[in-house]
């Protein structure tokens, strides 16, 4: 044994290691594939060895092969080898091996499912890390499937360090097996209030990144984060919080609002740039969000402006970058905050970083408008001449492009400096973008009718100095421009001045070395000039013009006759044919032309790209349904040529409509521009050019000389300068006249100084300089609306759009691994004290213990917000299996309206709105009243203090709050109606829905009359609130007691003091520096008819008995003439039930603790209990605190928890009237007095 | 999310290479020339992300070595770019002072780090001190 250590490592002594093996590779520069594939021959030798530390060294070897692109896959049986080492130094090299090298392909992957269950449950906590690590790198469905409910066991592990990584892992899963997530989220939300940051930033790590694909499944989840927003300092999590934020604000505006007052602090107090990004990122999201009508939201927007300013200033090119960036965001809803910062953007277009430049293009796109637009690209143009490299430079044009064509060429007011613009852009050598350009000539020329004129005579001039474009060999992408100019002048021939000049250029033999495609549109304008050519010499005496026309075709022509290209071809012998024959007739003096123009009679109009798509299929026309019979299999597919042109095909082919219904037209444009102005993204045109259609005609274009002979390179000034120049004088004319007529017409104005500059023009002032008829784009009749958003149906993501706030059902477990198969029972069988569901059974004893001591250590720190939650599903949780379709409905809208009052900053939330239908029909819903008592409590713990720093804004909207919930008290103990009914009933809208349930709950409260007399009512409720203000002082527990004040006399009451007498057992909480006996300042007074709520905070020492506290309360009584002093007693009653907070249970930790045996127990029977199961339960679960843990038919476990750690456990049966309740408790005389509670409340009903 | 983390030289070789998501062998190469590419012919004075296919890239020069993370279109681009830096703080503190041949050399040693502070493409630690942990717990395992 000894000899065979010793003889391994002489072994080991020979072999490469790691190190070596790097060494060798540096050392063999010259053959290093040789080198390495000696390695792997050695490597392969190694891995034959019985040694696991030998294969470990060989696997990790392997592992540096890899990264340097070597497949290894052959080695993946020893990894997995490696792997399943004993030895924690082997198996992190086997782990990581197959991390680097494992992928959802990798057939031995299903040999590991065994082995990394081991891992994950080792006692090792490094174990368990590496093997979740691994794992996170090579999940398959299959893996996911088998380990989810090992690795949400995990979730919970004692270790923070394991925690963690399991929370992030499950993302993975998810991602793998869809199917977990749903019985996977409620662990994984109490993660979210872990009391390890860590698990924390883990669990909100990987609820942004679900909620960042599927957003309105988890929009409940909001008030959560808000919370750990506001108070978490770690800046890792707050900027994955708000960014998810970001993605939730786009459902749901309230929440916007609400977002946008801690998000501005946040950014004016953080010194983190990373989380000032964010911010500024998020509140951008809300108030794109918000967009429409929120003036209010100037300051916030200005606030991000400037932040964003002094990004883009520092010298810091990253924060630079990201400045340019958010400020594109702001720029989509905003322009005018940022155009403001023109400055600033125009300066970075000289910045050293391609991408800054870049991004500031992106801005400039949105920035201009009728005043700047040349002055801008002017500066463009610049650019492009100096621009280096040809992306940037491309980058530049598809930008210029994109500037002057955005919203339908708004901003442009002279289209003769546009054409001139687009031509001098086709000096660019080398440019990919020939066919953009292309298509914005023909775009314009057909479109803006007044301009085809002047397009036509530079489009001649392109043609005539084709050779310039093609000079270099490949200048390819440039020479696409030659297509739109061939077509121009040929389709709009009769603007030519000398067509057969133009014609003549259009058949010159260097035309055969363009692309087949541009010939093609040469041939056929070729024909389309040849009959204006006819045309224009028909009626001459003399036909000798015409018939050299003819000629110079059947002397050119034969040249196209032999291209290469079928297209061309075709074309150029039919027209060949076709001029022949017109020759013949023209030497039979035979008049022609007007027949050969019919060829190519009729307008064409510009149809919108996408309207062949939205033509509405006619009924009974099935186009997926075979025409013929289905071709076989093996016919191969050709390639189709590629359609350089595709976009423009519509526009070429000859389906010409030879007749528009003028009207027809009329009308449709109509309804488009009806349907335009109420369309809020569609930009509309400023009013200024929609009034120029019908100003007076074309005598006010200035004239603009333009020697058409000019040729395209003008040495010194280019030609669209001019433009630039005739523009400002135009416009300074413009406004002189302007001025004139206003001097006559009115006083004299300040104005007078302004002459001359460009200052503050206002973009109304500027009128185009061409009275331009943008002809719309055509759509079919009835086209249908469709929408883009075609989501990729491959995306994982898209499995996981799971609703998580619907109940889980019992069929919904994670898959456990069992030794025997389940045995299947009975429903009512099935909830025995006893049963314990089957994958706790697996867990260690130790195991359990620490989950719940960490349980514990979680619900200690679940503060109100949390509890509110609970509280309400709890009640809603119970009622799902009876009655299945409509709760899941009722479901929805509570939790939407969940949702609603935490989000609703306006005086009236719905609870009042319920109350007022339901006064009557006694149909309020648990969800509302108990949200309603819910709701005050998240300040509860602000108000306990006398603390009046408080902003007013909160005091109000509480108060508010409680006059309603007070309102609603006094309904239904009087019920008559009151004099705010009418107030509050006239806002019904949001969610009437609520009130549809079929089987109401009634409504229920647990506010119960104190004391009352002339002057004043007092109610009380022990709101169950525990609050460690001390964390560390365990055994002090606390009670709050909310007391709602009521003055029903008619004078105004004040310098209320309440006071409590101390028993040995419960104190009331005094300031510091009282003493035992001083009373309460109630911090408030109120005016006659008012009530108010104020809470009072109780330290108890035990809780097993109810205990009764005599108080008094003093006030003052005001009235015109003279103020007494009043004073009333009452007598506090603290129940057992108050004691207990009500906290959710998993039944896997439930029927632990029932297994545990340190519980007492006890029972109850109820008769004559004559009310449906889920009232019953509803009512437990509301008077006196409790949750219902699993319920199955009439028959429910429950379960809840003392201030001071006791475990309540009941289990409830329902039959013929009569209830029973088992129960048990780890303190009799609690239980004991629990039960008498209870008792008393279905007593009462 | 992070998508991948590469450590180049400025010669083009990969010293170390993290994949959150699984990218064919083939396709490494291709991708990791690419992004080592459009990185390396950055000047200083450019600005530290690069937008690359559906990418975005955030990388950071150390002396020769270039640290190049992918990273999805929502994730914040100067939160990675701190997290680069604390990587590098982390790999100065263990190697003490650390250099490309620590790397190379300790390859197994460097993913352990980087397995401790990103896990499934998201950050999940920070503190040096919990980071280096396991990596200790080992060499004191293979010490003894």
């Amino acid at each position: 044994m000894a000899l065979k250590i010793v003889k391994g490592s002489i072994d080991r002594m020979f072999d490469k290691n790691l190190q070596d093996l790097v060494r060798g590779i540096r050392n063999h520069k010259e053959d290093e594939a040789k080198y390495i594939s000696t390695c792997i021959d050695e490597i392969k030798q190694e891995l034959k060895q019985d040694n696991i530390a030998v294969k470990a060294n060989a696997v990790c070897k392997l592992t540096y092969l890899q990264m340097l692109g070597y497949d290894v896959s052959w080695a993946a049986f020893n990894i997995v080898e490696v792997m399943s080492s004993s030895k924690f130094t082997y198996k992190r090299i086997g782990y990581l091996a197959a991390s680097q090298c494992f992928h959802e392909g990798t057939d031995v992957i299903m040999l590991t499912t065994n082995q990394i269950r081991k891992d994950l449950s080792s006692p090792n906590q490094y174990d368990t890390g590496v093997a979740l690590t691994g794992l996170s790198c090579f999940v398959t469905p299959d893996l996911a499937r088998d380990l989810a409910n090992d690795i949400m066991t995990l979730m919970s592990h004692t270790k923070p360090y394991i925690r963690k990584k399991a929370v992030l892992i499950m993302y993975k899963v998810f991602l793998k097996y869809p199917e977990s997530l749903r019985p996977a989220f409620p662990r994984l939300k109490e993660k979210l209030e872990d009391p390890d940051p860590g698990v924390q930033s883990a669990a909100v790590n990987v609820i942004c990144e679900l909620a960042r694909r599927n957003p309105k499944n988890y929009l409940s989840l909001a008030p959560l984060f808000f919370k750990l927003m506001t108070s978490s300092t770690n800046n890792w999590v707050l900027i994955k919080i708000i960014k998810l934020f970001g993605a939730l604000t786009p459902l749901e505006p309230r929440l916007g609002k609400k977002l946008i007052e801690p998000l501005t602090n946040l950014i004016h107090s953080t010194s983190a740039m990373s989380l000032l990004y964010e911010c500024v990122n998020t509140v951008i999201a809300v108030l794109i969000s918000l967009s429409s009508g929120m003036p209010n939201h100037s300051a916030s927007i200005q606030l991000c402006v400037q932040k964003l300013r002094i990004l883009i200033e520092d010298s810091d090119q990253n924060l630079k970058y990201l400045g340019l960036l958010a400020m594109s965001k702001i720029l989509k809803t905003h322009p005018k905050s940022v155009q403001s910062h023109k400055d600033l953007i125009l300066q970075c277009l000289d910045d050293k970083d391609e991408s800054i430049r870049l991004r500031a293009l992106d801005l400039l796109y949105g920035m201009v408008s009728k005043k700047n637009l040349m002055e801008i690209v002017k500066k463009l143009m610049l650019h492009v001449d100096k621009a280096e490299g040809t992306t940037y430079r491309d980058e530049l044009l598809t930008k210029i492009i994109d500037i002057c064509s955005q919203s339908n060429y708004q901003y442009i007011t002279n289209f003769e400096w546009y054409i001139s613009i687009l031509v001098e852009l086709t000096r660019l050598e080398g440019t990919r973008h020939g066919h953009l350009i292309a298509s914005q000539m023909l775009d314009v020329a057909i479109r803006v009718k007044a301009i085809r004129a002047f397009a036509v005579a530079q489009m001649a001039t392109l043609l005539d100095n084709a050779h310039l474009l093609t000079g270099n060999t490949q200048r390819n992408g440039i020479c696409e421009v030659l297509y739109a100019a061939a077509w121009i002048c040929g389709e709009f021939a009769e603007h030519l001045e000398d067509p057969m000049l133009t014609l003549e250029a259009m058949l010159r033999p260097k035309v055969a070395t363009l692309p087949g495609h541009i010939q093609a549109v040469y041939v056929q304008n070729a024909a389309k000039l040849f009959a204006t050519v006819l045309q224009k010499h028909e009626g001459e005496t003399d036909s000798q013009a015409a018939q050299e026309t003819s000629q110079l075709l059947i002397d050119r022509l034969p040249l196209f006759v032999q291209s290469a290209n079928l297209e061309v071809q075709e074309r150029a012998s039919c027209i060949l044919q076709l001029v022949k024959y017109i020759q013949k007739l023209q030497q039979k003096n035979v008049e022609v032309a007007e027949e050969v123009t019919a060829l190519f009679a009729g307008e064409l109009n510009p149809v919108a790209p996408k309207a062949q798509k939205k033509v509405p299929i006619p009924e009974g026309l099935d186009l997926d349904a075979w025409i013929n019979e289905p071709p076989s299999e093996s016919e191969s597919e050709d390639e189709k040529p590629k359609a350089v042109f595709a976009k423009e095909e519509p526009k070429h082919s000859r389906s010409r409509h030879t007749e528009v219904d003028e009207k027809e037209l009329a009308r449709r444009r109509e309804a488009r521009k009806q349907e335009q102005a109420n369309n809020p993204f569609y930009i509309k045109a400023s009013p200024s050019s929609q009034k120029v259609y019908d100003a007076p005609g074309v005598e006010h274009i200035p004239v603009v000389q333009i020697d058409l002979s000019v040729p395209l390179k003008v040495p010194g000034m280019p030609m669209s300068d001019q433009y630039v120049k005739l523009e400002e004088e135009r416009r300074q004319k413009e406004k002189a006249d302007k001025k004139k007529k206003e001097k006559k017409k009115k006083r004299e104005k300040r104005g007078k100084g302004r002459k001359g500059d460009s200052g503050p023009e206002s973009e109304e002032d500027i009128t185009p300089a061409h009275h331009v008829d943008i002809v719309t784009e055509e759509m079919p009749e009835n086209a249908l609306p469709s929408d883009d958003d075609d989501k990729d149906p491959n995306d994982p993501h898209k499995a996981l759009d799971i609703d998580l706030d619907k109940p889980l059902a019992d069929s919904e477990k994670l898959p456990v691994r069992t030794h025997r198969p389940e045995v299947l029972k009975s429903p009512a069988e099935d909830r025995d004290d006893n049963t314990i569901p089957q994958e706790t059974k697996k867990k260690s004893s130790k195991d359990k213990k620490e989950k719940k001591k960490d349980k514990e250590k979680d619900r200690k720190r679940s503060k109100e917000d949390k509890k509110k939650k609970k509280k309400h599903k709890d009640v809603e949780e119970e009622l799902p299996e009876s009655l299945p379709e409509e709760v899941v409905q009722s479901e929805e809208t509570k939790e939407a309206s969940d949702l609603d009052f935490w989000l609703s900053s306006a005086p009236v939330p719905p609870v009042a709105q319920v109350v007022t239908v339901s006064s009557s029909a006694a149909a309020a819903t648990v969800d509302s009243s108990s949200a309603a008592a819910a709701e005050s409590e998240p300040e509860e713990l602000k108000d306990t203090e006398p603390d009046d720093t408080k902003s007013s804004k909160h005091k109000k909207k509480k108060q508010k709050k409680e006059k309603e919930e007070k309102e609603k008290k006094k309904k239904k103990r009087h019920h008559h109606h009151h004099h705010h009914h009418s107030d509050a009933g006239a806002e019904d809208s949001v969610q009437n829905g609520t009130v549809e349930d079929e089987e109401p709950l009634p409504p229920m409260s647990n506010y119960s009359l104190l004391a009352e007399n002339s002057y004043i009512k007092m109610m009380k409720e022990d709101a169950d609130q525990v609050c460690d203000i001390q964390g560390n002082h365990q055994d002090e527990s606390k009670v709050v007691v909310s007391v709602i004040f009521e003055n029903k006399s008619d004078s105004f009451l004040k310098s209320m003091e309440f006071n409590v007498l101390d028993s040995l057992n419960s104190k009331l909480q005094r300031p510091d520096g009282a003493g035992p006996h001083d009373g309460l300042t109630v911090p408030f007074q109120l005016p006659p008819g008012v009530s108010n709520e104020a809470r009072f905070v109780f330290s108890v020492q035990s809780i097993v008995m109810p205990q009764k506290l005599k108080g008094t309360l003093t006030f003052i009584v005001k009235t015109d003439e003279s103020s007494t002093h009043e004073k009333l007693d009452f007598k506090l009653h603290f129940t057992c039930t108050s004691y207990l907070i009500t906290t959710p249970c998993y039944s896997d930790a439930y029927a632990k603790l029932l297994e545990s045996g340190d519980l007492k127990g006890s029972s109850l029977r109820l008769e004559g209990v004559n009310m449906p199961f889920h009232h019953l339960l509803a009512r437990i679960c509301f008077h006196h605190h409790f949750s219902v843990v699993e319920r199955i038919d009439s028959c429910a476990s429950m379960y809840s928890r003392s201030i001071q750690g006791h475990h309540v456990c009941l289990l409830v049966k329902s039959s013929d009237q009569t209830v029973s309740i088992d129960a048990k408790c780890d303190e009799p005389s609690l239980l004991g007095n629990v039960l008498d509670e209870i008792k008393q409340t279905f007593s009462k009903c | 999310m992070i998508k991948f983390l590469l450590m180049v030289n400025k010669q083009g070789q990969t010293r170390l290479s993290k994949y959150y998501e699984a990218v064919d062998l083939g396709k490494r190469a291709a991708l990791e020339a690419d992004v080592v590419r459009g990185c390396l012919a950055r000047r200083k004075e450019e600005c530290s992300f690069v937008e690359y296919k559906d990418y975005k890239l955030v990388y950071r020069q150390y002396a020769a070595l270039f640290i190049v993370v992918g990273v999805t279109e929502n994730e914040n681009e100067l939160s990675i770019y701190e997290l680069v830096h604390n990587f590098v703080e982390v790999l100065d503190k263990y190697f003490s002072r650390v250099s490309e041949l620590d790397i190379m050399f300790n390859l197994d040693k460097v993913h352990i780090i980087l397995d401790e502070m990103i896990l499934n493409g998201h950050i999940v630690e920070t503190n040096k001190n919990r980071i280096l942990a396991p990596l200790l717990a080992l060499d004191k395992m293979t010490e003894s």
